[in-house]
């Protein structure tokens, strides 16, 4: 029996265009970083479609798309790769880095700030001119090829000092900023991603403004684009509206039995 | 009968009478009362007299009047009404005075009404209603009880009590609705826009309260409509609520029920009114509307927020050279609700303050008026001066930090807002004070570093696990041995990194209460020495606070170290001007800190006391058992959000409350206040490792 002396992951194209609704020169910056081999770092808070601009920008370029949800045991070995014992053999698996770096493809590295401090030194050298991964494991220096671009992202809403980015790290990215969109385009994202009729968004889109203005007041975000489609989707499916956005936006945004009142209250304000 | 289910008699209930209002003022006889008193079962009896107690230990005449009215209230209320009956007139004496309270437990019949009608209480829903008017709006508007419903454009106020309805439910959906309708006055124009001038309007009509009055109800009709544009949920219960409109207000309905009127419409329409010599109709649902308090209001909330915009643009019209360029007046952009500046031909975004006062001017005005935009003379930007700071510490006249219910255990209720917080800067003190501390204890001190820097989290290696980012050699050699051996070899054949982490936050809150002048003090000092030295090498995240007060309007927090700061010669100065200052209300500090400590981002916090005594208080109220009681909730309170609270105390009578307040094992007693900087450390340590 002959064991393969290394195993690289397959790495998968997104096939069908993603839906994605841009809002400002977000495309054309993002593709003018591709060409110039620049690492891009994407900015805003939760929900407001930072990863399905990747998605849809890894489906645009047509590069296959590896996404890490990082977290806060998230090690090297996780990002570059290891040795597993098969028989009497040890092989090398590259992991997800890795092997994007060798196919070129875009390396997505979600919420970069959950991962350990030390992670977040493997990608220095990638994201800067060198565009090299050292695999210390087995002495090896990967190149990236010129299709290769790192992308990462991270919630600057986070209060805690332990989320944050250090400056060595953002200092090679190209920042680009995610907000929640503009109300009229988010009704729009909201209609066609929830098939909802555009009455019904415009409303779930005002009642996502109103627990915005709560951030601060006892919730730690308002509702995301995301958490406002959920509800969508619920409606589409013939929950009743305001029994959807309970479920899908008030027991979603707090725990706190004083603020889901509130919350409540509002949905009841607009449905 | 047995003697504890027997009826009092007049003369025994006037002797406990006699002894429950001592200290009453009035040489009234509680004679008539007993009588009164008398003919009720012992049950009810006993119910009186706790409760004539209780509320005579906030004011005697309240006791004297439940001892009166006792009898009538409860033969018309049960035990739990009869016991919110005296509540509500304790709140009003903690919140008006004697007067109120005395009002309101005399008018029987209205607390009877409004509780058989389960009428909704302002008290209960004020937070709720609160973060509604915020969800609607980004501007803060204050909530506050009031007779009539009305807003003067920064408090909304509503009745104490709405009962109109009759069912709890409605009449809480009742109080959402005019609460709503009155954001809606400030959000939509009642008090006047850029295009109209509602006070030039009123100034035609001699009888204006009548005006005011239709003004009203015309505004409701409107607004209501406008809401429904986007929010029709709520717009649709407005309506469910107040029923179908009169038939004489049709009229109005048909000219001002449109999303888009503004209030210009009903200015016009009022003309028509005026003209005639009708009185409205009352509606429950709207309130009335006080025009001059809400223009006075408006007005200085305008001129201040104009000033902070005009501000903000003298530093950035002088910002980058820019100055000789100023003959371009500058222009706002508004789009999708933020303001932005555009500055000769470049778009600047305003400071933070200006960007709200930006944002209150648009909603007040439906623009920034142009006058705003030339900027303010020379001067640096600064926003509109607060009140506080520290020179007027101790004039009275500063605000409060926060306010902190306190609980009172004979009520079995909190006191709302009861205790007022300061947070009192520190002078600095003697600056050479830690290091001849240090000198003092060379010893000591090396020996807590050795032994806490062995405590540190590390990152650990676990061997022999099913995953990992190494191979573990040793697993590896024995699992090949094993299957030449024949035997099954095991999976675990890796090395796997774990931290260690010490997710911990210590807050350590130190007793400044006058008893601990002398040595008391000077050994929490040194041992405030010691621990920072422990901390710093251990790393984990800490602060320290003093605390101290007189009266519950006096409760001051001295910040020895926050946890931001780090442990330099600011905080050895402070660490040195601890001093023995007043008093020991402890739960309100236990509340403050709690606050404080839950903001950090650890796992684990914990919550360390260091005292010399019981919870005290000038005057005899927060004394004794009330103290403790208080104390007790207040860390109750900080357990339900995860604090761990400890104590380390000198009093040697500690041992009678401590397990009371902190559970067994949760405290410390030392009987030798000169053994605490030795043995602080040590005591740190068992709790946190």
């Amino acid at each position: 029996m002959k064991f393969p002396t290394s195993l690289a992951p397959e790495l998968a194209r997104i096939e069908r265009e993603p839906y994605y609704q841009p809002v400002g020169d977000e495309v054309a910056l993002f593709e003018s970083a591709q060409r110039r081999r620049l690492p891009v770092l994407l900015k805003g808070p939760t929900g407001c479609g930072k990863t399905r601009f990747v998605e849809y920008m890894a489906w645009r370029l047509q590069r296959p798309l590896v996404t890490v949800a990082c977290h806060d045991d998230l090690t090297t070995a996780d990002l570059v790769g290891r040795y597993l014992i098969v028989g009497n053999e040890t092989v090398w698996v590259d992991g997800p880095l890795a092997a994007a770096v060798r196919a070129g493809a875009i390396c997505y590295l979600d919420e970069i700030v959950e991962a350990r401090k030390d992670t977040t030194v493997v990608i220095h050298p990638l994201a800067d001119n060198r565009r090299l991964l050292a695999i210390d494991k087995r002495g090896e220096l990967v190149a990236a090829p010129d299709d290769f671009m790192l992308v990462i992202s991270y919630n600057p809403g986070y209060q805690s000092v332990l989320k944050e980015i250090k400056p060595s790290t953002r200092q090679r990215f190209v920042a680009l900023e995610f907000d929640y969109p503009e109300a009229t385009i988010e009704a729009g994202i909201v209609a066609q991603e929830g098939s909802v009729d555009a009455e019904t968004a415009r409303r779930l889109v005002k009642l996502g403004e109103l627990t915005r203005n709560l951030k601060g007041a006892g919730l730690d975000e308002g509702a995301s684009t995301r958490l406002l489609v959920h509800a969508a989707q619920l409606i589409a499916d013939g929950v009743e509206p305001a029994t959807a956005c309970t479920a899908a936006i008030a027991r979603a945004l707090s725990d706190d039995p004083e603020m889901t009142g509130t919350l409540d209250d509002l949905v009841h304000a607009v449905f | 009968m047995s003697a504890s289910t027997r009826k009092l008699f007049a003369n025994e209930l006037e002797e406990r009478l006699d002894e429950l209002l001592f200290a009453s003022t009035s040489h009234r006889s509680a004679k008539g009362i007993s009588e009164g008193l008398e003919k009720l079962a012992r049950e009810q009896q006993e119910r009186v007299l706790h409760w004539v107690g209780v509320a005579a230990q906030s004011y005697a005449e309240i006791g004297y009047l439940v001892a009166a009215l006792g009898p009538r209230a409860l033969a018309r209320l049960d035990a739990a009404g009869f016991e919110a009956w005296v509540l509500a007139g304790l709140e009003a004496y903690d919140r008006e005075g004697g007067q109120a309270a005395m009002r309101l437990l005399r008018d029987l019949d209205a607390f009877c009404a409004a509780r058989a009608q389960s009428a909704a209480r302002l008290g209960d829903l004020e937070a709720r209603l609160g973060r509604f008017l915020q969800g609607l709006s980004g501007r803060p508007l204050a909530l506050a009880a009031a007779a009539t419903a009305h807003t003067d454009t920064e408090t909304v106020f509503l009745p104490a009590q709405l009962a109109a309805l009759p069912t709890a439910r409605d009449n809480r959906r009742l109080y959402r609705a005019m609460a709503a309708l009155l954001w809606a006055q400030t959000r939509h124009g009642t008090f006047g826009s850029a295009g109209s001038d509602v006070a030039a309007a009123f100034a035609r009509w001699p009888e204006r309260a009548r005006a005011q009055r239709w003004f009203a109800v015309l505004e409701a009709i409107r607004l209501e409509a406008v809401l429904g544009a986007e929010l029709p949920g709520l717009a649709a219960e407005i309506a469910r609520l107040r029923g179908p409109w009169p038939a004489r207000l049709l009229p109005a309905v048909a000219r001002l029920a449109h999303p888009d009127a503004a209030v210009s419409r009903t200015l016009t329409f009022l003309e028509e009114i005026m003209a005639g010599e009708d009185e409205p109709p009352q509606l429950p649902h709207a309130g009335a509307i006080d025009l001059e308090a809400a223009l006075r209001v408006r007005a200085a909330r305008i001129a201040r927020e104009s000033e902070t915009v005009r501000r903000a643009l003298s530093t950035l019209k002088g910002f980058g050279g820019r100055q000789g360029a100023g003959e371009d007046a500058p222009a706002l952009n508004v789009e999708g609700g933020r303001v932005a500046l555009s500055l000769d031909g470049e778009i600047v975004a305003l400071p933070p303050e200006a960007q709200a006062a930006a944002q209150s001017l648009l909603q007040d005005l439906g623009e920034v008026p142009p006058e705003c935009l030339v900027p303010a003379g020379p001067g640096a930007w600064q926003p509109t001066p607060r009140q506080g700071g520290g020179e007027d510490a101790l004039t009275g006249h500063r605000q409060p930090h926060a306010r902190y219910d306190e609980w009172d255990y004979r009520r079995r209720a909190y006191r709302r807002g009861w205790c007022h917080l300061f947070e009192v800067e520190l002078p600095p003190g003697d600056p050479g004070y830690v290091a001849k501390v240090g000198l003092r204890n060379t010893a000591a001190i090396r020996d807590i570093r050795r032994r806490f820097e062995l405590l540190r989290g590390e990152d650990r290696l676990l061997g022999r696990q099913p995953e990992g980012e190494e191979i573990d050699l040793d697993a590896l050699v024995d699992a090949a041995a094993d299957r030449r051996a024949g035997a099954e070899a095991s999976g675990r054949l890796y090395v796997r990194r774990v931290r260690r982490e010490r997710s911990l936050a210590a807050m350590f809150m130190v007793d400044m209460s006058g008893s601990t002048q002398g040595w008391v003090n000077d050994a929490e000092r040194e041992s405030l020495v010691m621990l920072c030295e422990a901390l710093e090498r251990l790393g984990d995240a800490y602060a320290i606070y003093g605390f101290s007060g007189w009266t519950r309007t006096r409760c001051d927090i001295y910040p020895v170290k926050r946890f931001d700061e780090r442990y330099d010669a600011t905080v050895r100065g402070r660490i040195a001007a601890i001093e023995a200052k007043d008093y020991t209300r402890m739960g309100v500090a236990v509340r403050h800190l709690t606050r404080l400590l839950e903001a950090q981002p650890a796992r684990h916090k914990l919550l360390v006391t260091l005292s010399d005594g019981r919870p005290d208080d000038f005057g005899d109220e927060y004394r004794g058992h009330y103290g403790i009681e208080d104390t007790r909730r207040a860390l109750q309170e900080a357990h339900e959000r995860g604090v761990r609270s400890y104590c380390v105390t000198i009093d040697r009578h500690g041992a009678d409350y401590l397990p009371r307040l902190y559970g067994p094992a949760r405290y410390t007693v030392l009987d030798d206040a000169r053994k605490l900087p030795l043995k602080i450390a040590d005591i740190y340590r068992r709790l946190a490792s």
